[in-house]
């Protein structure tokens, strides 16, 4: 999803946009606290060994112009009563180093999402939900383990998987009732592709940071959008 | 037929109590550390561990927090052995019927404690009582932990052949009146806000709310912290940990206060106590001043796993002594009432023939009344 976002933020620089596309950059504003080196995952027999150099939370990824990356950008309001058949494609949140890649991911209700496993030992993956008509589970995915299947049928922001093996791996799912959203990038630029011309309200949501929402119109055209969170 | 049949069977049962309440302090410790470290789901499935009979995973898979989690169980599961033995061993060899009954019952909680444990893991994600499992199944699991442990340091004592003795002395003549009053009900008083705080650390651990204050000894810069929502808001914005990872609650804020406010209270409360202990004679004045020692080690160890931002290694001496506190203090509690009451203790007589408890003249556990 980042990539697809990074392809279409760059594409934005040199060509027209596709009509309805929303663009736009999520900045923040204030330091933000700095990341933590994840000690127990350096010192873990397996893990440490498939680190590559310091391994650091990643709750504030700040790139270019106090760009905030991670940010969850989704539809709130505006599309009331209108109803999206989930697509037909996966996104996929791997396990790679002791780390959920991506740390944030987009999905819509009823999308089917891939958990994979690439590292060479045993991970479990434990969702507990906090929304209502999502299910709960937890599993064990070793070394070689056929990818995961998992559907949210009710929208959850966040859905937070855990691997209690590994308790500093956290990773999280964005999921929303319509297919209008999408994770900036680390220097926080995001579009919204093929959104029908109206008002809305977007919501950009940060792990951290918290929720702030901003009235839209989208025209035929594209339009851009700059949103702030602040850190206090 | 001598008066001491099996003494040596009773001196044994006591050294088994002893390491039964040891080996039961070690669990409680390493499920402090399975805590500590947010592990407690490494193992998904109960009583399997990750399909294979538990006593038979291999070892090459205990990694990461599988480790800590498997280790906890295999060691509980021995618990339950050592109980059996305890049990059967009072049972035995003790005439008294209410300690052999206190064994029978160590040995139920264990078991409970055992399918709590379980359910504490398979019900992870119910809701129960509006509770989450993980929560109301983790806090009854660590509390009923503490309750086996003070039933089982109220077994070393009364086992203890000076402490049986010095019971038996007083149920033959109860003393007229307590030089410095009755120690007992104020011993069961402070035994009791113990468990309460425990209980409180419990469900802030289980919450993983145990830094939801993360300064100390002002709290925020406070003396009490700000939780309206936009103060948490702010808080959560630079809550950046790596274990602990959930935004903390005014309700999580609250019940960190109260663990300090109860934390000075038993730190107040024990050095009164220190003070009444020097109206005891012998090894009671050392045993309860023992005692009231370990809540200033106790009160400094919380200080430092805040200050470390809960060090897993501390926070687990402190779950440790934490739990060495309150089964001491509940047994030394149970010892005093039962020594003191006017109206003789529930004693049962001693079987004909196995009066195996020899009042000692060289053993000085209290004043003479």
């Amino acid at each position: 999803m980042k990539h697809l976002t990074s392809i279409a933020v760059l594409a934005a620089g040199t060509t027209t946009l596709f009509a309805g596309d929303v663009t736009g950059t999520v900045t923040l504003k204030g330091t933000p606290p700095p990341e933590k080196p994840i000690a127990p995952l350096m010192a873990d027999v397996n893990c440490g060994k498939a680190a590559k150099g310091t391994v650091t939370t990643r709750h504030y990824v700040v790139g270019a112009a106090s760009g905030l990356g991670n940010v969850f950008v989704y539809v709130k309001g505006g599309l009331d009563g209108k109803k999206f058949d989930a697509p037909a494609t996966k996104p996929v949140v791997d396990q790679v180093g002791c780390l959920y890649e991506p740390y944030v991911l987009g999905a819509q209700t009823g999308q089917t999402v891939e958990i994979r496993n690439s590292d060479a030992f045993l991970h479990n993956v434990n969702f507990m939900k906090s929304e209502a008509g999502n299910t709960t589970f937890n599993f064990a995915q070793g070394a070689g383990a056929k990818p995961v299947d998992k559907v949210f049928p009710n929208q959850e922001v966040f859905v937070k998987l855990q691997c209690n093996v590994h308790p500093w791996m956290f990773g999280y799912i964005g999921v929303v009732s319509n297919p209008y959203f999408a994770v900036t990038d680390k220097d926080g630029k995001f579009t919204l592709k093929g959104l029908p011309a109206g008002k809305y309200t977007l919501a950009f949501k940060h792990l951290k940071a918290g929720e702030v929402t901003q009235e839209v119109e989208v025209k035929d055209s594209g339009t851009t959008v700059a949103a702030t969170l602040e850190v206090k | 037929m001598s008066p001491h049949p099996r003494r040596i069977a009773f001196l044994d049962i006591h050294y088994w109590a002893w390491f039964t309440a040891a080996w039961a302090l070690f669990v409680v410790s390493i499920g402090g550390l399975v805590t500590s470290k947010g592990v407690g789901m490494a193992v998904p499935d109960w009583p399997t561990t990750y399909g294979y009979n538990m006593f038979f995973f291999p070892i090459s898979q205990w990694t990461g927090g599988i480790f800590h989690e498997h280790l906890h169980r295999l060691v509980a599961s021995l618990l339950g052995l050592w109980a059996i033995v305890l049990a059967v061993g009072l049972q035995w060899s003790d005439s008294r019927r209410w300690v052999r009954a206190l064994g029978w019952l160590a040995l139920g909680l264990v078991v409970a404690q055992g399918i709590l444990g379980g359910k504490r893991v398979v019900l992870n994600s119910v809701d129960v009582l509006g509770v989450p499992g993980s929560v109301f199944f983790g806090v009854l699991h660590a509390t009923t932990a503490q309750v086996f442990l003070s039933l089982l340091a109220t077994l070393v004592l009364a086992t203890n052949p000076s402490m049986a003795s010095w019971l038996e002395s007083r149920r033959e003549n109860p003393p007229a009146a307590e030089s410095g009053g009755r120690v007992g009900p104020w011993l069961a008083s402070v035994a009791a806000v113990v468990f309460v705080q425990l209980a409180v650390a419990a469900t802030m651990r289980h919450q993983h709310a145990g830094l939801a204050v993360p300064d100390f000894p002002l709290a925020y810069g406070k003396v009490y912290p700000d939780t309206s929502p936009e103060t948490l808001a702010a808080i959560n914005q630079r809550r950046v940990g790596i274990v602990d990872d959930a935004p903390v609650t005014a309700f999580q804020v609250h019940l960190h206060m109260i663990h300090r406010f109860l934390a000075m209270a038993l730190v107040v409360a024990s050095a009164w106590t220190w003070r009444r202990a020097g109206f005891l004679g012998g090894r009671w004045k050392t045993g309860v001043r023992a005692w009231c020692g370990l809540f200033a080690v106790q009160f400094a160890l919380g200080a430092a796993t805040v200050w470390t931002h809960k060090a897993a290694d501390l926070a687990t001496a402190h779950v440790a002594v934490g739990a060495t506190i309150l089964a001491s203090g509940a047994a030394l509690a149970a010892m005093r009432l039962m020594g003191e009451s006017r109206a003789g203790v529930a004693f049962d007589s001693c079987r004909a023939g196995h009066a195996f408890i020899k009042p000692s003249p060289t053993v000085a556990l209290g004043r003479p009344a």
